[in-house]
């Protein structure tokens, strides 16, 4: 049923009276309406700002959250309100769907956050208003391709390594991506530099040198230094045939690659110089030989692996196809109409240039493309009316697809730029991640350790000092818990390496603390790698006290943390430590967030709450709603 | 020089790529459910009406569509442990509460499994975890099911762990928990014979009452 509709049905009802007269059996009975018919005015909180409305207004739409019972499940008894957390700016627009039944998209306002608050308030997005969908529908495409387009990015570049790849995908790898290791940066370079210094020697090769002794002639270059030229040149096809043969061996699909644009290029660029070796010196033959030295020119296409630029002409032209197409069409065409009427006008004129169709191709095209060599022009006034009809139109013809392919390369351009961007990012994110995940590691550990002195102190106030939420509590429970049932412990990479390398000796005998025990054992450890030694100690001063992993943790951007109290309510055998904390510490603080990995679309860090530290997911977030005293609410901005 | 004229004339407006596959995906809206009334969720569950409040504005604010699809179940509960690799256990978890194999979870799904998990009898909580390890729900648990479920709960411990992690900690473990558990040594365990042994384990029943309280 659509929208809306709900308000109308007592006016439906009422014009089935018209039926009574014509009926022919007694009508049945109306249902029983239980609920109560008068209006009333709620109260809908959202994240601080009230708005008032109609009970009817809201049930409009039962099909949505505030038109159905779904809202019942954010109604607060205290203060008889519904309160939503949720972006009181965006609810206003909401809200006003319901009063007049139109939805529109407020234009400052990003579309994956307006789109979410629709999805959360169960709107459909369809329903927007015609005056805001065509702009809706714009940005909400534009934002999924470049997503898409991010995404194929991430992707197709710096993927890791798998950790199990043949020499063959390493090969293959360095030659797609030269800036993972250093002998590909190296070969890059250098294959580079032969495709250059090929280019420069062909065209070298062709300027007048000074001539011979004993001769008059000007002499091309190539001719008097033929050796070295010919060395060199051998020396170029010797390390490009060895490049593509080596391409060809790692390519993981043969035919592929040799169907590939680069490949053929390759291939163009070596064989004429194969060709030439093969081929007798006889002089009949050498004619079509100096044709096929031509082909050598191809050799700059190769430049095209190594500059993004050319690779984003290309890439260009490619995408433009048919406005490429219309454009050389509609060239022919008028090139043909224009040449004929040319040649016809022209006709007559005695020693006109104008000698037949074709011939006029040449005048047409040079003066449609606004040249005008001068070399054929029309003699007779009606050949100059046409000859200018036609200049005037090919201004035209040639400037209409011109825009939308600049366009297509600026656009290309631009995402190209931000592929870049983006990737440069990624990285500092990712590394801001890792150290989260390591902060949330060590926090851990040092719960650990927390609790091994507590067991033998039994001193609560130690327990004080290392500030910890209730959050943070339960999840190491869990984790404790995960300990238990694999037998396993928890370490960090450190000593992991550390107990790697001494497991045959079997120094190891107590575990209280991965951090303090480091001391021992330090003999055999700095065998393979002192570095390590050196971060070992980094670690240890780090993991001294707990503010270093707030510390680090400050360090991380775009971060929610968030802190509620433990609920009055719950009891449990692990909170009633825990409320001791809370009356023995006055401030309380954070030390470590769980940071969700961010997926390419949603790149948000998100954190949610357990209450329950069984293994099963408490995708819970203690509510706001309820008044609690030590909320603290931190958010480090960008 | 007409190519220049052109350039000038030029509209900076983006040109729109025609796939109109796209507008096909953005008519695919998103999957809306909404869960039945407070008043009959509490009749079916173990929870009160301010619990089943503070549940439900979890569930909704990580799911506004009303329902979890496997990805999201595995995304919320990798960011738990994050040393290891939680996401076969995720999807184990994930089948075990969707009942009816939908493929994706319902707000009552998740309730009614948390009641039986935080606030049901004995029996039902075994009974919940017998399913759980039955992956192909033909009421047996035979040594592949186990070892998988065991092997994914070890993967979640990660790799940096003391005493370093053996290839076949996961096959001693299954072996052991087999010893205990098959009573009549057919190879399999039924639910009568978990729920038995279950309940001859102390350990195991004192730890079961240890999440009673959490919510």
């Amino acid at each position: 049923m659509a929208a809306g509709v709900a308000t109308w049905l007592p006016f439906a009802r009422a014009a089935a009276v018209g039926w009574l007269p014509l009926a022919k059996k007694t009508m049945p009975k109306p249902p029983v309406d239980n609920s109560s018919r008068s209006d009333e005015i709620l109260y809908v909180n959202v994240s601080g700002v009230r708005f008032q409305t109609w009970k009817n207004t809201l049930d409009r739409y039962p099909d949505t959250l505030l038109g159905s019972s779904e809202k019942e499940f954010f109604y607060n008894e205290d203060t008889q309100e519904y309160f939503f957390d949720r972006d009181p700016e965006m609810f206003r627009h909401i809200l006003n769907f319901y009063r007049t039944g139109k939805l529109h998209y407020p234009r400052h306002e990003c579309i994956q956050a307006f789109d979410e608050e629709l999805a959360f308030y169960g709107i459909v997005p369809e329903i927007i208003g015609d005056c805001c969908m065509e702009e809706y529908r714009d940005r909400k495409k534009e934002n999924q391709e470049r997503l898409a387009e991010d995404t194929e990015a991430n992707e197709a570049m710096d993927a890791p390594l798998p950790p199990h790849s043949t020499p063959r995908e390493r090969l293959w790898r360095a030659f797609e991506n030269p800036h993972t290791s250093t002998m590909a940066l190296v070969f890059y370079y250098v294959t580079g530099f032969f495709i250059a210094v090929s280019v420069i020697a062909n065209v070298v090769e062709t300027v007048p040198c000074r001539p011979l002794k004993g001769s008059v002639k000007d002499l091309p270059c190539g001719e008097k230094y033929q050796l070295a030229f010919f060395c060199m040149d051998t020396a170029c096809v010797l390390i490009f045939t060895f490049e593509y043969l080596m391409r060809l061996f790692a390519a993981p699909s043969r035919c592929k690659f040799m169907r590939s644009v680069m490949s053929v290029i390759d291939v163009v660029a070596i064989m004429p110089y194969y060709i030439g070796l093969v081929m007798p010196e006889n002089e009949d033959v050498s004619g079509a030989f100096v044709t096929l030295r031509v082909f050598r020119v191809f050799r700059i296409f190769k430049f095209s692996r190594h500059s993004q630029g050319l690779r984003i002409l290309g890439y260009t032209l490619k995408s433009c196809a048919s406005e490429l197409g219309f454009l050389l069409f509609s060239l022919t065409m008028a090139i043909i109409i224009f040449a004929t009427v040319m040649f016809y006008a022209e006709k007559g004129t005695k020693g006109s240039t104008f000698t037949s169709i074709p011939a006029s191709f040449w005048y047409t095209i040079v003066t449609m493309t606004t040249l005008g060599y001068g070399d054929m022009v029309p003699n007779t006034i009606a050949g100059k009316i046409f000859g200018s009809i036609c200049s005037l139109s090919g201004v035209l013809v040639i400037a209409l697809p011109v825009p939308v392919i600049v366009s297509n390369f600026s656009r290309i351009y631009h995402q190209n730029q931000r592929a870049d961007k983006m990737r440069a990012q990624q990285k500092v994110r990712l590394a801001r991640i890792r150290m989260a995940k390591k902060g949330t590691t060590n926090a851990f550990l040092q719960y650990k350790e927390d609790r091994a002195l507590g067991d033998r102190d039994s001193d609560s106030t130690a327990l004080c000092v290392k500030n910890r939420s209730a959050f943070e509590h339960q999840h190491h429970h869990l984790l404790h818990c995960l300990e238990k049932t694999t037998n396993h412990e928890f370490t960090d990479e450190m000593t992991y390496s550390e107990l790697c390398m001494t497991e045959s000796v079997g120094f190891r005998t107590s575990r209280s603390t991965s951090l303090s025990s480091q001391q021992g054992a330090q003999n055999n450890s700095t065998g393979c790698c002192p570095r390590r030694a050196r971060r070992r100690a980094a670690m240890r001063l780090a993991n001294s006290t707990v503010s270093v992993s707030r510390g680090s943790v400050q360090e991380l951007d775009t971060l929610h943390m968030k802190i509620t109290a433990i609920p009055p309510q719950t009891r449990s055998s692990l909170n009633a430590q825990l409320e001791d904390l809370k009356l023995n510490c006055g401030e309380q603080d954070f030390s470590a967030a769980i940071i969700s990995i961010p997926t390419p679309p949603a790149n948000t860090p998100e954190e949610s709450l357990p209450p329950s530290p069984a293994p099963i997911p408490g995708i819970l977030r203690n509510t706001r709603a309820t008044a609690y005293t030590h909320d603290k609410i931190k958010v480090s901005s960008l | 020089m007409g190519a220049v004229v052109g350039t000038l004339t030029m509209q900076t407006k983006q040109r729109r790529p025609s796939r109109d596959k796209a507008d096909d995906d953005l008519e695919m809206t998103m999957v809306c459910h909404r869960p039945e009334g407070l008043d009959q969720l509490e009749a079916l569950t173990n929870f009160n009406k301010r619990e089943l409040q503070v549940l439900y504005r979890g569930f909704k604010n990580e799911c506004p569509s009303g329902v979890v699809n496997e990805e999201t179940f595995k995304q919320i509960y990798s960011q738990f442990f994050p040393h290891g690799d939680a996401s076969t256990y995720a999807h184990y978890l994930f089948n075990a509460f969707d009942t009816a194999q939908s493929g994706s979870i319902k707000f009552e799904d998740f309730v009614t499994a948390l009641s039986t998990l935080l606030r049901g009898s004995i029996t039902e909580k075994l009974q919940w975890t017998f399913n759980l390890y039955d992956i192909n729900r033909d009421g047996y648990i035979n040594k592949e099911e186990m070892t998988d479920i065991v092997r994914a709960i070890y993967d979640m411990m990660g790799k940096y762990t003391y005493p370093v992690l053996k290839n076949d900690a996961p096959k001693q473990h299954v072996d052991a928990f087999f010893q205990k558990m098959d009573k009549n040594r057919d190879g399999v365990v039924t639910l009568d014979e978990f729920i038995l042994s279950c309940q001859e384990d102390e350990n195991i029943m004192r730890s079961l009452q240890l999440f009673e309280n959490v919510i």
